[in-house]
């Protein structure tokens, strides 16, 4: 089933006569309705009556990230506050985190897009779906939460852990479809095996699995261990968290709804288009948002995009999984964590900055571990164990409360953490394939 | 009367003892007592030696992570009983030891221990109303 037919199937050529409008009315609301941006704009010397078209949209300039930073907590908003019906974050490189605002037309676009991609992966009216994405600040909770109610579908809200009660209620509920991060998911069916419920008997026939990087190898290692469908969901709380992109049953690349966000592949380094096919970093401008729409977002995901049309039929261009990120963020269970952040805990313990490094590993059937490798200089060094210990519980203690995940704090030797062309190597991310 | 300690920092890894004390004895740098502080992941090699300065720096040019710490050697009875004696005065002396550890040599003929104590001037004051003999550098250089 496919939710909006009519613009998910609409032939390229009529399609752009609709982004165009789109892109000239949210050129044209976000100059009258941002002073930041109506500063930026004319700052960059665009001309906006020169935005004709789609194809005009080079001419705008990017809209990076620390932009939405700088402004915290509600600059970028193009509407005042009393409009906003919904607040997000999710961390920020350093001190503030990235907050962003959805108005009630935003959530209603954020319920049919997730609606979209809950009919892609395969859910249809009268299926029952178990939420485990995390409730919150975090969009994914609420997003697949807003598609399911948008869908009609029944939703078991059961949010992220628990993990026991989850497979209670997958066993007494018998939900279809599960959602969730696809590492919560393989940790669930270690879980399960421990209990003795047989995962391949799930109830479970599709799941939506996004919020984190996954690799085909996890995919396989998803679908027979649950004997499911495993699709991948796309999104980033900045153009309205899941429900950007979404994997149909084919699984040959995720629909992005561009009638709605504009995607524009290009060469992170230079700023320019790269050819069809190559991979680039993912920009993405709102079409129709207006609480923080935003013009050419530069995503800093590394993706390349496919316009053949799919066999099922969408007519709309598909994004391969992420490769990569142009930063040194990684997502650990879920949640965004950048090396700078560890940083500033250290400086801030001891005034400080020692060589560190993240590294990130997932063993099988088992969730994120997040390890962070200090190397003991002369100032933190003590004779005394009781001493380095207490310098390791702080870290720990304050980058859980900072990054709202745990890690594991090693202290190594000075000199050890690899360096390269001098500058210390931050992240090791041995998940990946 | 305070002894110089070298602490040197430790990955729990093959072979990181044998190099510091390899490089040590390269420089010709003789080791007179010496314990190993050991966590999970780490640990920590205290060591007394002849030349602590001279040590620190080839340790350091080596690229480890060491530092100097005051302690105190003293001498205690081979005998039955000799440590406890001494425990019992720092006991009633309120002195906090944080590790101790003891010679290689004997000193005489009895046992010497080397003691870090959490407030160091405090306890020689303790062990000196004592009568307890603190060596000092000179003696356990003669070792």
């Amino acid at each position: 089933m496919i939710w909006n037919e009519r613009m998910e199937c609409m032939a390229s050529g009529e399609l752009k006569e609709y982004q165009s409008e789109r892109l000239k009315r949210t050129v044209d609301y976000i100059y009258n309705n941002s002073p930041l941006y109506k500063k930026k704009l004319d700052a960059c010397g665009v001309d906006l009556a020169l935005i004709k078209g789609i194809d005009d949209i080079g001419k705008l300039p990017f809209t990076a990230k620390d932009d939405i930073r700088d402004a915290y907590p509600f600059g970028l908003f193009s509407q005042p506050l009393e409009n906003i019906t919904e607040i997000h974050v999710s961390s920020g490189t350093t001190g503030n985190p990235t907050v962003v605002g959805y108005t009630k037309e935003d959530v209603k676009l954020w319920s049919e897009v997730m609606a979209r991609a809950l009919c892609c992966a395969g859910a249809k009216p009268g299926d029952m779906v178990q939420n485990a994405y995390g409730y919150g600040l975090f969009t994914g909770g609420l997003g697949v939460h807003y598609g399911a109610l948008e869908m009609r579908l029944t939703i078991i809200p059961s949010s992220s852990g628990q993990t026991k009660r989850q497979l209670k209620l997958m066993s007494d509920f018998k939900p279809r479809i599960l959602t969730c991060t696809p590492s919560y998911c393989l940790y669930m069916a270690e879980e399960a095996r421990e209990i003795g419920l047989d995962p391949r008997k799930s109830s479970w026939e599709i799941g939506v699995f996004g919020a984190e990087p996954w690799s085909e190898s996890m995919r396989k290692e998803i679908e027979s261990s649950w004997n499911l469908l495993a699709t991948d969901i796309y999104g980033l709380s900045e153009i309205v968290g899941p429900g950007v992109a979404q994997e149909c049953r084919h699984k040959k690349g995720l629909h992005i709804w561009w009638d709605v966000f504009y995607p524009e592949i290009i060469n992170p380094k230079t700023g320019k288009h790269v050819k069809e096919g190559e991979p680039g970093e993912l920009v993405i401008t709102t079409l129709t948002k207006l609480g923080m729409p935003l013009l050419r977002y530069r995503t800093r995901d590394i993706v390349s995009i496919n316009y053949d049309i799919c066999k099922c039929g969408r007519t709309s261009p598909r994004i391969s999984k992420i490769t990569g990120r142009t930063d040194d963020m990684i997502i650990v269970r879920g949640i965004n964590v950048f090396p700078s952040q560890i940083e500033h805990v250290l400086l801030g313990i001891e005034g400080t900055k020692p060589h560190y490094q993240l590294v990130v590993d997932r063993e099988a059937g088992k969730l994120d571990e997040l390890e962070i490798l200090v190397e003991v200089e002369h100032k933190i060094f003590s004779d005394e164990i009781k001493q380095l210990r207490i310098f390791e519980e702080r870290i720990t203690r304050e980058i859980e409360s900072v990054l709202g995940v745990s890690a594991k704090v090693k202290l190594v030797e000075p000199k050890t953490i690899e360096r390269s062309e001098g500058k210390a190597k931050r992240v090791v991310d041995k998940r990946v394939k | 009367m305070k002894l110089t300690q070298l602490s040197v920092f430790l990955e729990n890894k093959q072979g990181r003892l044998y190099e510091v004390c390899a490089l040590l004895g390269k420089n010709k740098i003789n080791i007179r007592a010496l314990t190993v502080a050991e966590s999970e992941e780490f640990g920590i090699l205290r060591i007394v030696v002849d030349k602590p300065e001279s040590a620190m720096r080839v340790l350091k040019k080596n690229g480890f992570t060491a530092n100097l710490t005051d302690i105190v050697a003293v001498e205690v009875g081979d005998h039955p009983g000799g440590l406890a004696g001494i425990l019992k005065i720092l006991f009633a002396g309120n002195i906090n030891v944080e590790y101790m550890y003891g010679f290689v040599e004997k000193f005489s003929d009895n046992a010497l221990l080397v003691f870090r104590f959490e407030d160091i001037n405090k306890a020689i004051k303790v062990l000196g109303k004592n009568k307890i003999r603190i060596v000092g550098k000179k003696e356990v250089d003669n070792l």
